[in-house]
């Protein structure tokens, strides 16, 4: 039997609440497969499923929300009979059942601005309704009745339970960059690099590149900035992974989170997975996808979940440079600014030069300013070799 | 295609890579990338989403002097003609 439970959608966000199946019961699921969406406080997520296999049952109904790590289906292996998978579920419940009376969900109090009728006097309610209602913790005085006689049914407590929980997203998604931030400026012991990286070989590098490509393949700066830092991390591992219960926990591969400003407030940060590895018209590809699929509000699960850093690029129409704050759990965070032309020196004489500030937050518990000082030279090294870093390694 | 045809073209490749823009509210003789905070990597997906909906490759050098709704609509009613 295969166990699906909802899984980390990044240190940030510790539930989610089902907003739909994407499959039924007796559906073939393959690896990689999206089976649900969820919404979170940030975005609504695909969830994908990680093994091969065929739906035997669905747990939770759209509208619950439930913690990371809730079990949501099962799924039978190939091979695997349909009562052996009921026989382990059942097994699995029992020492469930305990508790089972419990409440799923924490809700939230409906909003003060919900068009709702007020009652005077003990509200009529069916025996249903008002078990519900405890269960959600949800007054009753509040709700307004369809049923015979103004009587407040099942349905209604639900309805009214929805209506509570329709986030305010803007609002859920300041508290949730809030509560992060809080965390990381209170145990990150932050500090701050920068560095003046010339960029004519790399302009150069993509203007002769871009020169005979249509739209469709056209390269831009950010991947090659990105590619610098993943290819750096190669060398200096240290920046790459996560602290967790007081020691540095490396990352199982190079991640690279990309700070993406949206505009209706907030930022989300996914990742690009195993960035060394790709070849720089792929991850041009992948991170035009990954922008428009952040603003679209389609992102995976897989894609929140398991950045080892975080790229923020303030600068594209804005600001020369930027003093990044670490996403916790991870140890560093790399900021680019603006590109702009800049007097510069080069073999005695000053020279018109594109120039970007790059910058390191980086935490103190796991390395130091002269590790972090030699990953950033690293970074502006490898940015001088462009051609190097478009290949794959 | 007339230039109303081509407003709504346009606009329906903006709506894709910033779905969350009030399209009612630009004002197509001002910069585009200002009202709707286009960054870098949205502006090249606009370029593609225009390619694909109306076959016009816009070269970077034209792509850095296009910056309003009314300059975009001109150069792609020459660019068709």
């Amino acid at each position: 039997m295969i166990e699906f439970c909802l899984p980390s959608l990044g240190s940030d966000m510790d539930k989610g609440t089902l907003l739909q199946w994407r499959v039924k019961p007796g559906d073939t699921v393959r690896k990689g497969d999206i089976i649900a969406v969820v919404d979170t406080t940030k975005a609504a997520i695909d969830i994908e499923c990680w093994h091969d296999g065929t739906v035997e049952a669905l747990l939770i109904e759209p509208g619950a929300e439930v913690p990371v790590g809730t079990l949501m289906a099962v799924l039978r292996e190939a091979g695997e009979t349909a009562e052996h998978v009921r026989a382990q579920l059942e097994a699995l419940r029992a020492p469930a059942a305990a508790t089972a009376a419990a409440p799923l969900a924490t809700q939230q109090p409906l909003p003060d601005a919900a068009p709702l009728s007020v009652e005077h006097g003990r509200a009529t309610a069916s025996p249903a309704a008002r078990k519900r209602a405890a269960e959600l913790g949800l007054g009753l005085e509040g709700l307004s009745g369809t049923g015979a006689g103004g009587a407040i049914t099942l349905a209604d407590v639900e309805s009214a339970a929805s209506k509570a929980r329709a986030p305010n997203r803007a609002e859920a998604m300041r508290q949730t960059i809030a509560a992060a931030m809080s965390r990381s400026k209170r145990e990150i012991p932050h500090y701050y690099l920068a560095d003046d990286v010339p960029l004519a070989a790399a302009t150069a590098f993509l203007a002769d590149r871009n020169a005979t490509r249509g739209v469709n393949e056209r390269i831009l700066l950010a991947p090659l900035l990105l590619q610098a830092v993943a290819r750096a991390l190669q060398r200096y591992p240290e920046f790459n992974g996560s602290f967790q219960n007081g020691a540095f926990v490396p990352g199982t591969g190079i991640h690279v989170g990309v700070a993406i400003a949206l505009r209706t407030g907030g930022l989300i940060a996914p990742a690009l997975r195993d960035v060394p590895g790709k070849d720089l018209d792929t991850l041009n590809r992948e991170l035009l996808d990954l922008v428009q699929r952040a603003r679209a509000g389609s992102l995976k699960a897989s894609e929140l979940a398991d950045a080892t850093i975080t790229v923020t690029s303030l600068g594209d129409q804005g600001v020369g440079s930027v003093f990044p704050i670490i996403y916790p759990p991870q140890v560093a965070i790399v900021g680019f600014g603006r590109v702009l032309e800049r007097p510069w020196v080069v073999n005695g004489a000053v020279k018109p030069t594109p120039l970007v500030t790059a910058s390191l937050g980086a935490d103190h518990r796991t390395s130091d300013g002269h590790r972090g000082g030699r990953f950033l030279a690293s970074v502006r090294d490898l940015l001088q070799q462009p051609a190097e870093l478009a290949k794959a390694l | 295609m007339t230039r109303d045809e081509l407003r709504a073209a346009l606009l329906d490749c903006l709506s894709r890579i910033a779905p969350e823009v009030d399209l009612a509210r630009l004002r197509p003789e001002q910069q585009l990338r200002d009202q709707v905070d286009l960054d870098s990597v949205d502006w090249m997906n606009f370029l593609v989403a225009v390619h694909a909906a109306l076959g016009i490759d816009i070269p970077d050098v034209d792509a850095a002097r296009l910056t309003t709704l009314d300059q975009l609509i001109d150069y792609c009613t020459a660019r068709l003609r």
